[in-house]
């Protein structure tokens, strides 16, 4: 894979072809493909529908770029359908949900290292071990609702731990805006690091906001409605990272960049054949669109799109287990919390985030209640419980 | 599609990898849990919302036209007519879906394949067409009574939701002949038990008529089971005494 990744021309866009067959594709197989496989799927679709939220937003505010928006806007949507349908559905929405929690975590964690920006890799831990607390909780419900282990689907690359308690996340929403990078001064990995994770979180709140509702269980519909309302945060955090004084087509040119560098680690790292060719086949496809979208950028904005974007492709992010550096994070970070952009220390915590959370606490905790007394165990409590028969 | 159960590489236990093994049991011991109390802490919550609940539904009132047979809602005086509709709701929408289940497991068994020919094409055919029946039949008894075969009632919808989990099995690619045999196999227990139940409760109402014919549908079901009962066990036994590959 060439280092100037992001200079080559990749598919041009109307070579980029699809029928209903394609985009329907083998799923993968819950039983036997890598977790990581999964993973990098539940990423990917975050990325592509971020990307064409993106390029909805852009088209309201930017009437001239409607045509190229739309055409691109096109191949996104076939590419997130393709991408979204490896999914078996013998997952239930619990075993999916366990599957974005492992995104969540995962990713958060290996980019939280790689991010050269001190600031904003301490914005990633934070999230993270909100993230790491909603698996435990949902591995609780996956547990006491299905008689499912959750471990099933983490295949024991991640911990099924408390993280900073659910119950404690709830935060007035000045407490979720952090400050942005400087789009003139900062690394284009933090760029990138940043569209990724906020794609990310923000598909899980889609997710959460479509299947919460589909339970009939009280306990799950709680959880769902109080899990979903972090990931609403998170996406007010993640998002507010990013410099609002990026032009329209710099933000499209970075997001193009984004889906690049996104297919480009899936193809270094996917064990699966079938599925490598498609993450192959997905990177070109974005190649063209960014180099479709460098050229708009220049001539629209009459600036060299090498401003922007870096020479190599920067490291990508690790599909793999990030156990050890998660477990460090929680002995060393699950007291912070937040106060407007900065981080202190639990007794330091605003008055305003503790009067909203208090509020919202009042008729009783799911996360709390889901998770009373839960320990994880292989084959899951009940294998601690019932030892007689 | 492969159609048998093979020796492969499954990721979802613990012993894939002994090194992450070790790490994940020590996440018992290094669990403090945030709160306090243990899984009946799920059922006090259910409750307070088991308290609040409204009804799922209601059953549409019947016509009460003139007209409506001398067999019909009349002649339920003294009973609660509601309980016999919801019920005939109910076996409608059953066999209506399990018409369709069999159309899946037709379309799965007409392939060629290897694995397991048990199954009797011919004989799955007839099934289908017998819960095709058994929908008409219960449709007519429906109208008979002056109520409203188009209506979704309570305990259809529950019809619904329960067999959700049978068309995700039948209707996956992935899953075999015998996979599929045993979600149909669930489906006609559930039947079996339900038409014998109809039956009675046609008694209970004072439907004579109907009661005869919904004890014939009983036997039907009963061939039914008998049949995919049978295949699963023969087919299960067949393939584990295949000679390996």
């Amino acid at each position: 894979m060439p280092t100037k990744l992001f200079s080559t021309a990749g598919t041009p866009i109307e070579r980029q072809k699809f029928t209903w067959k394609d985009l329907v594709q083998k799923p993968i197989s819950k039983l036997d493909d890598d977790a990581f496989t999964r993973v990098r799927i539940i990423l990917m679709n975050g990325v592509e529908a971020e990307a064409v939220r993106f390029q909805h937003a852009c088209a309201r505010m930017n009437p001239d770029l409607q045509l190229a928006l739309a055409q691109v806007r096109r191949k996104e949507h076939h590419q997130a359908t393709m991408v979204n349908w490896l999914l078996g559905a013998d997952h239930s929405t619990l075993e999916t949900t366990i599957g974005y929690e492992q995104v969540a975590i995962e990713v958060t964690a290996s980019v939280a290292q790689t991010e050269p920006d001190p600031y904003l890799a301490q914005v990633y831990r934070f999230g993270l071990l909100e993230d790491f607390d909603h698996m435990y909780r949902y591995s609780a419900l996956m547990d006491r609702l299905e008689g499912k282990d959750a471990n099933n689907i983490l295949q024991s690359y991640t911990d099924i731990l408390p993280g900073r308690p659910t119950v404690d996340e709830h935060r007035d929403p000045e407490n979720d805006l952090r400050a942005p990078y400087d789009r003139t001064s900062t690394q284009p990995l933090s760029k990138l690091h940043a569209l990724t994770i906020m794609s990310g979180e923000q598909q899980t709140h889609n997710f959460y906001m479509n299947v919460g509702p589909t339970y009939a269980d009280p306990v799950a519909r709680q959880l769902y409605a109080e899990i979903a309302s972090i990931e609403e945060q998170h996406i007010t955090q993640y998002e507010s990272i990013i410099d609002p004084r990026e032009s329209w087509l710099e933000k499209w040119l970075l997001h193009e960049a984004c889906e690049v560098y996104n297919y480009y680690g899936c193809v270094q790292s996917e064990g699966n054949p079938r599925i490598k060719a498609i993450w192959e086949r997905m990177l070109d496809y974005e190649l063209g669109h960014l180099a479709l979208v460098r050229r708009i950028f220049e001539e629209v904005e009459g600036r060299d799109a090498a401003e922007i974007l870096p020479d190599a492709i920067p490291e990508p992010i690790k599909f793999e287990s990030q156990r050890d550096y998660v477990r460090k994070v929680l002995a060393e970070e699950v007291d912070l919390r937040a106060d407007g952009p900065d981080f202190v220390l639990r007794k330091d915590e605003p008055a305003n985030s503790l009067a909203y959370r208090e509020q919202m606490n009042s008729g009783g905790s799911p996360s709390q209640t889901v998770a009373a007394g839960y320990r994880w165990a292989p084959g899951t409590e009940l294998n601690l419980k019932v030892v007689n028969y | 599609m492969e159609n048998r159960t093979e020796i492969g590489m499954n990721r979802t236990g613990m012993q894939v990898s002994p090194l992450q093994m070790k790490k994940m049991e020590e996440v018992t011991k290094l669990t403090q849990p945030s709160s306090e109390g243990d899984a009946d802490a799920l059922a006090a919550l259910r409750a307070t919302y088991i308290q609040e609940a409204d009804p799922l539904g209601s059953v549409p009132p019947p016509a009460t036209v003139k007209g409506v047979a001398k067999t019909g809602m009349q002649m339920l005086g003294g009973k609660r007519p509601q309980v016999f509709l919801d019920k005939l709701g109910e076996r409608l929408a059953f066999e209506r879906g399990g018409t369709r289940l069999y159309d899946a497991l037709i379309g799965k068994c007409a392939l060629p394949q290897e694995g397991p020919e048990v199954v009797s094409l011919e004989k799955l055919r007839h099934f289908r067409e017998d819960e095709a029946q058994h929908f008409a039949l219960v449709r007519d008894c429906i109208v008979q009574l002056g109520g409203d075969p188009t209506a979704q009632t309570p305990c259809a919808n529950l019809a619904g939701i329960e067999a959700m989990g049978l068309m995700q099995v039948v209707t996956d690619p992935k899953t075999t002949v015998v996979q599929s045999l045993h979600a149909i196999l669930v489906a006609e227990l559930a039947d079996n038990a339900a038409w014998e139940e109809l039956v009675m409760l046609a008694r209970e109402m004072g439907q004579e008529e109907m009661a005869a014919r919904f004890e014939e549908a009983a036997g039907h079901e009963r061939e039914h089971l008998d049949h995919i009962k049978a295949w699963h066990l023969e087919a299960t036994l067949q393939e584990a005494n295949a000679r390996a590959h």
